[in-house]
């Protein structure tokens, strides 16, 4: 790392994360306008969007190569008032939060309550939602059967592909203009929306080229008035390169990195998709660019470095926008998931590892930061040195790249429908979401309480945490005569409980399709120019909806403890079972004792303790696999829990797996926190009797120790571990480097480790910025010792 | 002319195979993802029973050829729970053999396998070499890890069937052996002359053990006896003796000798496998 590398690292690691008024203010001064009343709602966002990328700050960090940036300086993080009003309330929590807070000063306070909040009370998209669901909804919701992604910020998720590299917005205001000349208003009944719609896009990739251009004077000045002739050349390409890109595509290495970053600002700033923006498969992308001027000696390793690793602060200054409530307990972090692809394989089904991938990984690792998130695809067509490297850099304990399984990514991709080239550029983004990038618009719509639902069931459809009825009467559990009765009873609530899910998401998806129009992303997400359609309302290629279940390790556990001991043992009769969680095991620990340490437990690959998880996998699967959303494609589901496992735990009472009340569940697919006895190899032959093909991703988590990494001999068998799990067809794993040891006295001693980041779910975060229930659930994930 | 498996009678060779699937022996763990039991990611059975009663033994609960019941005390909840907890299982070749292939996976992918250990695997001979024959029938690599102490006849039942010995090997003088084995090594020097013979591969394990055969003088004499008695060894591992047993002696009630200095010095270590290298020995500190 070279001292501007270092002084830029260093700047962003010391930048407050801080609430900016600056989007808001420009947004409602815009809906305020005359002009914004007469237009289409497509239309009106496309030129709101270019009023905000004409009025903003331009930015330009001293030093920096890439510019661009979303807020008026590093981690200055906009909000969204027409997806979601902060409150004063909210914004006082933000501020004052021990974990995660953002700094709201008195003048961002001040826009709020003379301006933002008096305008967009009773406008938002969050409204719009809330008052479309049905009362059922609402107490599901309430209770914590599922969340709402779309209740505080815009769909995500997506990834780009290579068009976004090939193309410049005047290539693609090319194809818009041929979309409109080939509009049918004899029998298109909807050709007048498609009309508004591409003159939004239109629109859109105008306001991003103004946008540049805006940076290319600002960078001009800079050389002007800039001393250092160094320096003041530096400024002076890079304004070139800002009328080159985004408006042409880029011709080198430089202005391609430069290209995506405008795009990843401009889609980040016309809303606030759940999990950013992303590039996808960058190795791929950007090889061509780099083996060109690599061998034609406009650029070298170094500089190409260099440009990698100021690209990668850029991801590090932009923080998630701000949640509150559900969403924020849903996913505590700053991190916005945008998820770097390295590997995997080609279009045409090739090794796609290349001389950048391993670049990419000497980045990664000398990085060392929160942002962007990284992963290699592992393909079985790889080289054992690629996935080798990887598990190296995990061994230095912070938590990325994680690993995820090519071949398995293609099926799932494959089986949703996917053209085999679609699936081959596809990859992982967000956490472990499969999804074609360039070509779908893959919403999370919600995670969804996998034990709650039993919890339910236990109750004949009472919440007993509030003593309300909100599911079906499936019966007292007491006239349970089998364990299929209760299993029965158990699959009629969660199909009750989908169907609500399922019904206010197709709800909710028309409500943002008609409210929340995204011409600027539609312009780089595959076939919306072509349909004429947005990105938010089925112009993608592949629209697909996500349910993610969550407490796997935990259904299934409490689920065999009811098996083994009520039914197959009869060793506890189901009177006493309830009675037991009802008082949270209070003068019931000899029993707690039997369900944790003499039950069957999944994660040790036992067929008696596993049979739970297939059970539980195939209904949900069913309920919702399948059932059509309302953008012509389908909702499907995937199993991860961001940290939503530690807000669902907290709205469960004691479990019959032993689990005490408002404990957080297991995460992932990974077993119930200390339940795996078998070592990692148990853990894995369990977790792939899901089956991963029929998701469209899973997430599980292992921790080691160091000790495990020791030599070059233990790497090669954590990356043969690593091959087993995917010739299994395990979708994903990660590795937590640290030791027990390590975690306590983090949380003794915080000041000492605030640069210690740990696996979380499906991303790393600062363990000093987890709360003190997940910081001690990650410290309770088994540890696998070895012993001589 | 010998008898081919035709000659017999179908319901004699059906009680014959059966009589081999119900063969039960006495394991007391069965440990997955073992990686320093020989090559590959691996499962080692631990079979009950040793000759030797070595002073430092870390697994003294693998002594005694029987089923042995203990008492834990678990803390719950900040209570004291206690359970009796049974040490060995009595358990049948069909059994072993279901959960060594569970791993199957992982052994094809990092060329691993099964190892057999103990106790002394060969105190419980005719389970051994079923579990060794029908591991290679499945195509597993296998391993036996032995203290050499058992007949001549019993390694030379199961070497068909085991491709890798990792045979211990605490100390070159019959007295000292004694004294804190409880055995002298004679048949242990015989045995893996015989095996080196053989043309099988061997891997020799020296326990470092501090006021036993912590010594260069001590080493040295190994090295001397090793070039002698074996001469295709692939290489040497020194494993440092740990304390990690001592409170499985107070759970078993049983003693835990006391040894001058607890801990190995890693000067020490570099210093032996040094000594071995210079003699030609690839040698390695750990499994």
């Amino acid at each position: 790392m070279n001292n501007r590398i270092k002084q830029l690292r260093e700047n962003s690691l010391n930048a407050t994360n801080r609430i900016s008024a600056e989007r808001a203010l420009l947004l409602t001064e815009f809906f305020k306008s005359n002009v914004a009343q007469q237009v289409s709602q497509p239309v009106k966002r496309a030129m709101a969007f270019d009023y905000i990328l004409s009025h903003k700050i331009i930015c330009i960090n001293e030093g920096e190569l890439i510019v661009g940036e979303r807020g008026p300086a590093p981690k200055a993080t906009p909000t969204y008032p027409e997806v979601c009003l902060h409150s004063l309330t909210d914004l006082e929590i933000l501020h004052s939060r021990p974990k995660v807070p953002y700094v709201v000063d008195e003048d961002v306070r001040e826009a709020y309550r003379n301006e933002i909040i008096p305008f967009w009370t009773g406008k938002t998209n969050r409204e719009k939602v809330m008052a479309n669901m049905q009362p059922e909804w609402i107490e599901a919701f309430e209770a914590g059967v599922f969340t709402e992604f779309q209740e505080q910020r815009a769909p995500g998720h997506t990834a780009g592909g290579e068009k976004i590299f090939k193309k410049g917005m005047l290539d693609i205001q090319q194809d818009i203009e041929t979309s409109i000349a080939q509009l049918n208003f004899f029998h298109d009944p909807e050709a007048l929306n498609k009309r508004e719609e591409l003159k939004a896009m239109h629109m859109a990739a105008s306001a991003m080229i103004k946008y540049a251009q805006r940076y290319a004077d600002e960078l001009d000045q800079l050389a002007n008035s800039e001393n250092d002739s160094k320096r003041a050349a530096e400024y002076r390409n890079m304004a070139n390169i800002c009328r080159h890109v985004p408006a042409n595509k880029p011709r080198t290495f430089h202005e391609a990195l430069q290209h995506y970053w405008f795009i990843h600002v401009g889609v980040i700033t016309e809303l606030n998709p759940w999990d950013s923006f992303n590039p996808g498969r960058l190795d791929q992308h950007l090889y061509p660019f780099y083996a060109a001027e690599i061998s034609n000696g406009s650029l070298s390793k170094d500089q190409a470095v260099e440009l990698l690793q100021s690209f990668w602060i850029k991801f590090n200054n932009h923080p998630a926008p701000p949640k509150v409530g559900v969403t924020a307990l849903e996913s505590s972090t700053y991190t916005d998931f945008a998820l770097i692809n390295l590997g995997g394989v080609k279009a045409d089904g090739s090794d796609a590892v290349n001389e950048l991938s391993y670049i990419m990984l000497d980045v990664i690792e000398e990085m060392r930061l929160l942002q962007p998130s990284s992963m290699v695809q592992i393909s079985k067509k790889n080289p054992e040195y690629f996935v080798q490297r990887a598990v190296k850099i995990i061994k230095t304990g912070f938590g990325q790249p994680s690993l995820f399984n090519t071949d398995a990514i293609v099926q799932e991709l494959i089986r949703q429908g996917k053209s085999i080239t679609d699936a081959r550029n596809g990859g992982a983004s967000g956490c472990v979401e499969s999804g074609a990038f360039g070509t779908e618009a893959y919403f999370l719509t919600g995670y969804f309480n996998l034990a709650k639902i039993l919890e339910i069931t236990l109750h004949n459809g009472i919440d007993p945490q509030t003593n309300k009825l909100i599911g079906l009467k499936t019966g007292n559990p007491l006239t349970f005569k089998s364990f299929s009765d209760l299993m029965e009873a158990y699959a009629l609530q969660l199909g009750y409980f989908i169907d609500l899910k399922i019904r206010g998401n197709n709800i909710i998806e028309q409500v943002i399709a008609n409210n929340l129009p995204a011409p600027f992303l539609s312009l780089v997400i595959d076939d919306c120019v072509a349909n004429g359609r947005d990105y938010n309302s089925g112009g993608a290629r592949y629209n697909t909806s996500y349910i993610q279940g969550v407490g796997l390790g935990s259904i299934t556990d409490s689920l065999t403890a009811l098996r083994y001991h009520v039914f197959d043992n009869q060793s506890v009769t189901m009177e006493k079972m309830l009675e037991a969680l009802k008082n949270n095991f209070v003068g019931y620990d000899e029993l707690r004792y039997t369900l944790i340490h003499e039950t069957p437990k999944y994660g040790n690959d036992d067929d008696y303790a596993d049979q739970s998880a297939t059970e539980v996998f195939e209904l949900f699967y069913n309920a919702v696999n399948g059932r059509p959303n309302s953008r012509g494609g389908y909702s499907r589901i995937n199993m991860l829990p961001t940290t939503c496992h530690v807000y669902f735990g907290s709205k469960i009472n004691a479990l019959p797996d032993g689990r005490k009340a408002k404990e957080p569940l297991s995460e992932g697919i990974s077993p119930v926190q200390g339940a795996d006895r078998n070592g990692p190899t148990g853990v894995l032959k369990s977790a792939s009797k899901i089956d991963h093909i029929r998701t469209g991703g899973t997430l599980l988590n292992q921790k080691f120790t160091p000790s495990f990494f020791k030599d070059d001999e233990s790497i090669a068998k954590l990356a043969q571990l690593v091959r087993s799990y995917f010739r299994l067809d395990g979708h994903h794993i990660q590795f937590n480097v640290v030791s027990a040891e390590t975690l306590r006295d983090a949380q003794k001693h915080p000041e000492k480790y605030r640069d210690l980041i740990v696996r979380v779910a499906g991303y790393s975060d600062y363990f000093n910025d987890l709360g003190e229930d997940l910081q001690n659930e990650i410290i309770r994930r088994t540890e696998h010792e070895n012993t001589f | 002319m010998s008898a081919g498996f035709s000659d017999f009678p179908p319901s004699f060779l059906f009680l014959f195979f059966l009589s081999k699937i119900i063969m039960k022996g006495i394991v007391f763990d069965i440990r997955r993802f073992c990686v320093h039991d020989g090559p590959g990611i691996r499962t080692t059975v631990f079979l009950k029973g040793c000759p030797l009663r070595c002073i430092w033994c870390h697994n003294p609960e693998s002594q005694e050829i029987k089923i042995e019941t203990i008492q834990k005390v678990h803390s719950f909840e900040g209570k004291k729970i206690a359970k009796n907890e049974q040490i060995g299982k009595n358990i049948s070749v069909d059994e072993v053999m279901k959960s060594i292939l569970k791993d199957q996976v992982f052994y094809s992918e990092s060329n691993g396998g099964v190892t057999f250990s103990g106790g002394e695997p060969l105190s419980q001979p005719n389970f051994l070499q079923e579990l060794l024959q029908l591991s290679k029938s499945n195509g597993l690599h296998t391993t036996v890890d032995t203290c050499g102490y058992s007949e001549t006849a019993h390694f030379e039942a199961i070497l068909p069937f085991t491709d890798l010995f990792l045979y211990d090997l605490k100390h070159p003088d019959p007295q000292i052996h004694k004294k804190f084995t409880g055995a002298d090594n004679r048949l242990i020097l015989q045995n893996l002359k015989w095996l080196s013979a053989q043309n099988t591969k061997i891997i020799i394990r020296i326990p470092v053990v501090p006021g036993f055969n912590d010594s260069e003088k001590v080493m040295n004499q190994t090295a001397d006896l090793l070039k002698e008695l074996a001469k295709n060894l692939l290489e040497i591992n020194l494993l440092p003796y740990h304390e990690m047993a001592k409170k499985k002696y107070e759970r078993l009630g049983k003693p835990f000798a006391l040894l001058p200095s607890v801990k190995v010095k890693n000067e020490n270590l570099t210093i032996f496998k040094e000594l071995f290298e210079n003699q030609g020995f690839k040698t390695k500190i750990g499994g």
